[in-house]
């Protein structure tokens, strides 16, 4: 009997102890500089992917012909110079990343978080208020309307009202009419942000990846002005474009990497392991000889 | 398949949520040095209040557009002094200030009476102006009953010659050729009197000085119809184009009344090149509201444009290999665009190809000709 009030005693008294000290989601909070890891799926974030790979992205017919009538070229146009990454792909860019939030004075309530990426210097403001999304016929913006709760550990944010963006740089378009559910997590000087896309216009099934950054206090970010230019003198209302089965570089990724051009045309199913044995009974093109037949 | 994948990653947060909660406990534990029974029962998160983010929409509820048995009349500020009213069929732009209140625009004649109180919601100023962008019922329908419920700025001579009446209802600008169809004895465009222009123009531009704002009213010729206007707020830096932009579908060539492919990307140009200007990144700065759908600035004109060219484009190239416009329509070369823009209404992407073929065949029998004339001896 002594050991057991003594146990209520202790459990008493730790009780009004764990009511004073910090809430323990301070050791979560996703607040300050972070750094990318660019070695997380390093090909396609730094020297960009190949055209026409469209490998393990659930696209329909629509999203495929649009990336393979899309040229590089259309990115030397004035007025599409120095358009920001979406919310959904900043992650993916040039990505140190800032996240602050705003405080009720009266609540000590998050009002909102803010995120800052370095490229282009985008901010997301996450609302995390309850307010509700704008209306349908409201403007879209690059980082799009987005409000954010608790889910546990895990900021999820829920963002419409996007323009249009793009899943990989190499044409595959994300439609204005997505939603995308973001989940930031942190793990002690790591924090995983998973993105998923949900597309009704190019997308079959919902598209996630996530990217990672560590912890960077001493980070700095310099200022990102952007002022566009005449690059190319090319005549105001020409559109760079391949036209349809007219783009000759799509057949140079499955060649030089000995993957069936089939596959390289993506959809769900290259989404998922199974398909890795269904590859091996399609044919590849002649690999060219040089460096990527050695990989 | 994906949501396999989606629980995988769901079950894979849980796992990490667990094992946070854990070492808090054991953070707790060695703090307090006390039962982990009770480092469990501390809350983990103030802000795991489920409710505060509960009006976030769920991720696969994408924005949809509204049904026309849902359509309801709504207004939202744009920028400066302009206002958008959204369905009354083709969205209506409000310009409000001291002077009163200008409308481009007048929706549907059904929906006359909500559009006036939205009107009403924003300002209690008398409607002096509305501006016809073109000539369809679903912009000028309400030209007649809202314009006798506002008045125009009259005085002096006008007043002197006239009698008060000439304050009588707001005035209506347009194109001249809108006031020739509506006012055609035997058009299929005949409107009664009192919907019809009282101030129209016939060059390239109109200009007004309304609510302390420069106002152009620029014609696009040939465009949607033959009397397109689009009109520019300078000071408020908002342009309404009316139907060269539909953010709901392709731009409808209304070749009946003169509107041609050339004449669209022609306006679409003009809007991306002589009167947008993005702010920082390539948004915001010049406010664009469309003939229907969303509110956009200059990025979003631009996708608008890119895809109609782009579309042009592979029609001429069909054309040039000499495919017929059966071939052609059979191609599909709005394919990639259809998931954005396709209608299954009239306008739908079969008809939206063919018109810009007819188009272009057109152009181009026009463009001999002119030569041959050229060099006629």
């Amino acid at each position: 009997m002594k050991h057991l009030r003594a146990l209520k005693y202790i459990a008493t008294v730790a009780f009004v102890l764990a009511l004073l000290v910090p809430p323990l989601h301070a050791q979560l909070d996703p607040t300050g500089e972070w750094d990318n890891r660019f070695h997380e799926d390093e090909p396609e974030r730094i020297p960009g992917p190949e055209i026409g790979d469209y490998l393990g992205i659930p696209i329909n017919d629509a999203a495929r012909l649009r990336a393979d009538t899309w040229t590089a070229t259309l990115l030397e146009l004035p007025e599409n110079q120095c358009r920001p990454h979406p919310s959904d792909y900043s992650w993916r860019g040039p990505a140190l990343l800032r996240i602050w939030k705003d405080t009720d004075p009266a609540t000590q309530d998050v009002v909102a978080y803010h995120t800052h990426i370095s490229w282009q210097a985008p901010e997301q403001t996450v609302w995390m208020d309850g307010r509700p999304h704008p209306p349908d016929f409201a403007p879209h913006t690059w980082q799009g309307f987005s409000t954010g709760k608790w889910e546990g550990d895990i900021l999820a944010i829920t963002t419409d009202h996007l323009k249009e963006g793009w899943i990989r740089r190499n044409g595959i378009p994300r439609s204005d009419r997505s939603t995308v559910s973001t989940h930031i997590m942190r793990h002690g000087t790591y924090l995983t942000v998973a993105v998923v896309i949900y597309d009704p216009a190019y997308l079959t099934e919902p598209f996630i990846r996530t990217t990672d950054f560590a912890y960077n206090p001493q980070q700095r970010m310099a200022p990102y002005p952007c002022e566009s230019v005449n690059e190319g003198g090319r005549p105001e209302g020409v559109v760079p474009a391949h036209l349809p089965g007219a783009n000759s570089f799509l057949a140079e990724f499955p060649a030089n990497y000995g993957i069936p051009p089939e596959a390289a045309r993506g959809g769900a199913e290259t989404m998922y392991p199974e398909y890795i044995a269904k590859m091996k009974s399609m044919k590849t093109l002649p690999r060219p000889k040089g460096k990527h037949s050695d990989r | 398949m994906i949501q396999t994948t989606a629980r995988t990653t769901a079950r894979t947060m849980t796992r990490n949520k667990n094992v946070h909660v854990l070492t808090a406990a054991v953070s707790v534990i060695v703090l307090l040095g006390v039962s982990a029974v009770i480092a469990f029962a501390q809350p983990t998160h103030p802000q795991g209040n489920s409710d505060r983010g509960s009006s976030a929409a769920a991720p696969t509820s994408a924005p949809q557009a509204p049904t026309a048995s849902s359509a309801q009349v709504r207004v939202m500020h744009v920028q400066g002094n302009v206002y958008v009213i959204a369905g009354a069929g083709g969205n209506i732009t409000a310009q409000v200030g001291n002077d009163g209140v200008l409308l481009v625009d007048s929706g549907y004649v059904s929906t006359t009476d909500q559009v006036v109180a939205a009107v009403r919601s924003i300002s209690d100023k008398p409607i002096r102006y509305i501006i016809n962008t073109h000539i369809h019922p679903d912009h000028v329908g309400g030209n007649a009953a809202i314009s006798q419920q506002g008045s125009t700025i009259a005085g002096g001579n006008v007043v002197g010659d006239i009698g008060a009446s000439a304050s009588q209802g707001a005035t209506i600008v347009a194109f001249q050729s809108i006031l020739d169809r509506m006012s055609a004895q035997d058009g299929k465009d005949k409107a009664p009197e009192k919907a019809w222009p009282t101030d129209t123009y016939d060059g390239p531009e109109k200009r007004l000085f309304f609510n302390g704002e420069a106002i152009e009213i620029i014609h696009e010729p040939s465009a949607h119809t033959d009397g397109d206007s689009i009109v520019f707020f300078r000071r408020s830096d908002v342009v309404s184009t009316g139907d060269i932009i539909t953010m709901a579908g392709y731009p409808i060539i209304d070749v009946e009344r003169g509107g041609t492919i050339q004449g669209i990307i022609h306006g679409l140009n003009r809007l991306v090149y002589q009167i947008t200007i993005p702010a920082e990144k390539q948004e915001g700065g010049t406010m664009v509201i469309p003939g229907h759908g969303r509110v956009c600035d200059q990025a979003d004109v631009v996708y608008y444009q890119e895809m109609v060219i782009i579309i042009r484009d592979r029609i001429q190239a069909m054309i040039d290999k000499g495919m017929t416009v059966d071939q052609v329509k059979a191609a599909k070369p709005t394919l990639d665009y259809d998931p954005l823009y396709a209608s299954k209404g009239f306008w739908n992407p079969d008809r939206f190809v063919a018109t810009i073929y007819q188009n272009l065949k057109d152009q181009h029998e026009k463009d001999q000709h002119s030569k041959a004339q050229q060099w006629a001896p």
